[in-house]
């Protein structure tokens, strides 16, 4: 038998024993040998689909995106249409409500409520995903490198990681609204401008979370497994730590897509959000409700709706991930 | 008469989704005043479990049930309720856990652990329990137990931790004292401290001791009767020289053979016990061990052993045991 | 005369104890591994052992460069280690390898056993192709007793024993000639731990491995090892052959180890006598001066002990670092009726007679 190592001793095995291990594991073990192995992601996707929250959880979001991306080609009327005043059925003190034609009747520029309804789905769904977004991709950054470099650096390491550590506290410890308020004051109120306020003040979040637990898996046996074996430190951290400590981002992520729609709504009900209002979204839609709470309560309760179960899908599922993906509950 | 007979205690655990675990599947055992009882098994065989059934610590779940007899002193410890539960918990029955910082309140002084024992069961005052609490760490062997008492579990080292721990289980001087592997995460030389004093206080006060450990050799030096376990119940019980000199049952030989000794030489082979403890065939299609079992003959299947009783008191489960005249291996 | 595969000289790992908020300032070091010599024969066994805080585990990575010696040689077949240049290391770290503790947490839980066991092939470019590298893997597989399909399977879905078969195949697919495995079976259940014995004594003979055990259990050294080391505190105390060591220790600490280990055997430990050690492990980072077993030695002198570090030296073929070591073994030495405490048990039924020792400040952590 030609040998295809090509130094160190030999690696055969006398045939007769070969048989004999095998036949005793083969024998006793209840592993099949015609089945896949299964990831932890498999498992993970196992143990969410037998989760009753997880399934109400994603239920909500999929209705939510299918109203998002699809319901602006279905709208009955034109959101930016202000037909009401035309038809002159708005008057002070009196906006109509629901109606057999306009469902959920008028708002108080006399477009089409429920129209206005559904494409503020979408508007909030970008806002939400691209303040999360920005505040991961930022986050995960700086949270990378500092615990990659904490993990393997040394010396060096560590101080880069101090040093990052330290920005990141003093983003932490700067008031939200405050914060929000300086980047619109710098930017100018604009949806654009919220998006970015929501989305740094969720980087420290995710910085930490990163970092934290990618320190913690650089003391794992693994890691100094591969280090024995002649893995690379780069390649280490790649393949290894990144990998194994992205579970709890992840979670965080969808739990801040939560709050990040509550938060730019938040943002635009104080004014510092997109202060052109014919383009529907749902928080804008709240604050220029409020004036007409005694008149038609339903202008304010809808959108609020709307806001209060789409974060409420987001973080049923997030919740769900979490417990999935806890390795302390695994078999 | 005993002092606590378990009669058939079954635990078992249902989660939805799952496969029911029958943890503890039959267990009977007695322990008499004084004496000092061993449970003997590896993971999984139902060993702390027992434990914990005995003291009502099983978490009050719907899937969680449990079966069976423990008569204590009269008392069935199962049918009682949560409160006259708590009331025999330290007063007649202390246990000591494994792990002694998580089983030690960390931001409570050990000072306070202790007298919170005596104040609660012996009604004493703040001034007499504190006194009792210095005699009982100076009894289990803590050094300026004054010191001591104001100090945090964290500041004492594995074995200190454990001391503290044995004192607050026998503070009340408990009739039954069940330690559930005390020694295992401890250093082989602190170990050996904390067994000798367990064998003191045991003897001193006439408390009988449930030892639960997965190591024969702590049994061989510490126990009056040893009970083997495997995958729920009890598969051999006897008075300890008879085990280890007449021992019939094959987990309990495949045990014995497979563990290295101190007192071996150096290249003698050790013979493993095949398979894994997940192999285990349900008690009732037949014999749990005969996946694993060397002596396996038809009659293992299907029905499960009853225990063959003996007139010494040595009693095995098994229809094919290992013969008496089996020639071992000489020990130097 | 075998040759030495391993040798290592005067080895210290000094961990620094830093306090400071954005720079570290240095205000003591733990001292894990104080002066350690030893020299590994090739093919042969190497048992290290003692308690925990010992620094066999710390030598043991030491060695293999995983964590960097403060000062000291490494020697692996004549190349001194700590002073190779990192990529050389690299490629030096074919011929050594390591097996660790706890199968669970040294195997990354989201690699399948192919990725495991190809990872160390691909770091250092062996086997051209993946055909190649497949038949390496089997072939490897196969020695340490995994069934093929096991490639495509996750570490969560095998059981302990099989897991630490797969950390062994991992440590042997590179073809190492040293192998260090850190407690290779305490994380083991107990009939587990005498196959992965087996299997490893069983891969020794037929490749030819050298191996260096580190271990607290003392029956799976004596029974795996041909030369014994004892630490205690980051130093050796006591070295001798394996039969040697076990049936005549000759530093106190030894003696107390071995009369701690509990033995399966009703009639033996009846009869032994021990030797119960008074309190805890003095702080690593403050160990004592001059023997650093002296605040616990049943038998203490007045003189050189407290002052004078004991070298490692030979004595009729062991070597053991203490000052009185000829004079305990002939008995012309008691141990002190102060500091330790004896129990010699009588027969079943009666209670053994225990001198008690009142404890002495400052000998207690």
């Amino acid at each position: 038998m030609r040998s295809t190592i090509p130094r160190g001793p030999r690696m055969t095995l006398a045939p007769g024993k070969k048989k004999e291990k095998l036949d005793r594991l083969a024998e006793l073990s209840a592993v099949r040998d015609d089945e896949q192995g299964v990831s932890l992601w498999r498992e993970a996707m196992r143990r969410l689909r037998r989760n009753p929250s997880a399934i109400v959880g994603a239920a909500i979001l999929v209705i939510f995106v299918l109203v998002a991306v699809v319901g602006p080609f279905l709208v009955p009327f034109d959101p930016v249409d202000q037909s009401g005043i035309r038809e002159g059925v708005i008057k002070p003190g009196s906006i109509p409500g629901s109606s057999a034609e306009h469902w959920l009747g008028y708002d108080h520029q006399g477009r089409d409520e429920f129209s206005r309804l559904i494409v503020g789905a979408r508007q909030t769904l970008i806002v939400g995903i691209v303040s999360t977004l920005i505040g991961l991709t930022i986050g995960v950054t700086i949270g990378g490198i500092a615990g990659a470099a904490a993990g393997l650096g040394g010396r060096w390491g560590r101080l880069i990681d101090s040093v990052l550590m330290r920005i990141v506290d003093m983003l932490l410890s700067l008031p939200s609204l405050l914060l929000a308020v300086s980047v619109a004051a710098l930017l100018g109120p604009s949806l654009t401008t919220v998006m970015i306020a929501v989305g740094v003040v969720s980087v420290p979040i995710f910085a930490r979370l990163l970092r934290g637990s990618m320190i913690a898996q650089a003391n794992r046996d693994y890691v100094l497994a591969a280090s024995s074996l002649g893995v690379r430190k780069s390649r280490i951290a790649i393949s290894h730590i990144v990998p194994n400590s992205l579970a709890p981002v992840i979670v965080q992520a969808t739990l801040t897509l939560a709050t990040a729609i509550i938060e730019v709504a938040a943002l635009s009900f104080l004014g510092l959000g997109n202060p052109d209002s014919t383009q529907p979204e749902w928080g804008l839609m709240l604050a220029d409700a409020q004036v007409y709470l005694d008149v038609r309560p339903g202008l304010a309760i809808y959108p609020a709706l709307g806001i209060i179960i789409t974060a409420l899908g987001f973080t049923l599922l997030g919740e769900a991930m979490r417990e999935a993906l806890d390795p302390k509950l695994r078999r | 008469m005993a002092l606590l007979d378990v009669k058939d205690l079954s635990v078992t655990f249902a989660r939805r989704g799952q496969r029911t675990v029958h943890a503890v599947d039959g267990v009977s055992f007695s322990v008499d005043a004084g004496e000092v009882v061993g449970l003997v098994g590896e993971s999984g065989c139902g060993k702390s479990v027992t434990s914990l059934a005995l003291m009502g610590l099983l978490p009050r779940q719907r899937g969680v049930s449990v079966g069976g007899s423990a008569i204590f002193d009269g008392t069935d410890l199962l049918q009682l309720d949560q409160r006259s539960m708590r009331d025999v918990r330290g007063r007649d029955v202390a246990m000591i856990f494994q792990d002694p910082l998580s089983s030690l309140n960390p931001v409570i002084p050990i000072g306070l652990q202790v007298t919170e024992v005596l104040v609660r069961h012996r009604d004493m005052g703040r001034e007499a329990a504190r006194k009792e609490a210095v005699a009982l760490l100076d009894r289990v062997g803590i050094p300026d137990p004054q010191r001591r008492l104001k100090e945090y579990p964290h500041q004492l080292s594995g074995g200190m931790r454990q001391r503290a721990l044995i004192a607050m289980a026998v503070a009340c001087q408990p009739r039954l004292l069940i330690a559930d592997e005390p020694t295992t995460a401890l250093d082989v030389t602190i170990q050996a401290q904390i067994l000798e004093l367990l064998k003191e206080l045991v003897r001193d006060s006439d408390t009988a001791l449930i030892m639960i450990t997965h190591d024969l050799g702590v049994v061989a030096g510490m126990c009056d009767t040893i009970n083997v376990l495997y995958a729920g119940r009890v598969v051999e019980t006897a008075r300890r020289k008879e085990l280890f000199a007449g021992r019939r049952h094959p987990y309990t030989v495949g045990l014995l053979r497979s563990i290295p000794r101190l007192d071996a030489g150096r290249g003698e082979k050790l013979t493993p016990i095949r398979g894994s403890v997940r192999d285990v065939l349900p008690w009732t299609e037949g014999c749990a061990f005969a996946p694993r079992c060397d002596f396996r003959v038809d009659a293992c299947l299907g029905e499960p052993p009853a225990m063959t009783p003996t007139h010494t008191g040595h009693e095995y489960r098994c229809v094919n045991p290992v013969p008496l005249s089996q020639p071992e291996e000489a020990r130097a | 005369m075998t040759e030495v595969l391993m040798e290592v000289r005067d080895l210290k790992v000094h961990f620094p104890i830093t306090t400071g908020v954005l720079f570290d300032r240095v205000v003591g070091h733990v001292k894990a591994v104080d002066g350690v010599d030893l020299s590994v024969p090739r093919g042969q066994t190497y048992g290290l052992v003692g308690e925990s805080g010992c620094g066999k585990s710390t030598l043991g990575r030491a060695i293999l460069q995983l964590t960097p010696p403060t000062t000291g040689e490494v020697r692996f077949d004549g190349v001194e280690l700590t002073k190779l240049p990192a990529n050389k290391m690299r490629g030096m770290r074919r011929r050594m390898q390591m097996i660790f503790q706890d199968p669970m947490s040294s195997l990354d839980p989201r690699q399948n056993v192919e990725s495991i066991l190809t990872e160390g092939l691909a770091a250092h470019g062996i086997g051209a192709g993946r055909t190649e590298r497949r038949d390496i893997i089997n072939k490897t597989l196969d020695a340490v007793g995994l069934p093929h399909w096991a490639l495509s399977r996750y570490p969560h879905e095998f059981s302990g024993g099989q897991r630490q078969r797969i950390g062994i195949a991992r440590a042997l697919v590179l073809g190492p000639e040293l192998i260090v495995a850190d407690e290779p079976v305490s994380a083991l259940d107990v009939s587990i731990q005498a196959q992965v014995i087996n299997l490893l004594d069983e891969l020794q003979e037929e490749l030819g491995l050298t191996y260096l055990v580190i271990a607290h259990d003392l029956a799976v050294v004596r029974h795996i090892s041909d030369v014994v080391g004892v630490m205690y505190l980051g130093a050796l105390v006591e070295e001798a052959p394996s039969d040697r060591l076990y049936r005549e220790p000759l530093h106190p600490y030894t003696r107390a180890l071995m009369s701690a280990v509990p033995v399966p055997d009703p009639e033996v430990e009846d009869r032994r006598e021990r030797i119960l050690l008074a309190g805890d492990l003095p702080s690593p980072a403050n160990p004592p001066p001059g023997c650093r077993f002296h605040t616990r030695c049943p038998w203490a002198q007045p003189t050189r002990c407290a002052s004078e570090r004991p070298v490692l030296r030979d004595v009729g073929g062991t070597k053991v670092a203490c000052h009185w070591a000829e004079q305990i073994a002939a008995g012309e030495l008691r141990p002190h009726e102060v500091r330790v405490e004896l129990v010699r048990p009588g027969d079943e039924g009666e209670a053994p007679s225990v001198v008690s020792a009142p404890s002495e400040p400052g000998s207690y952590v």
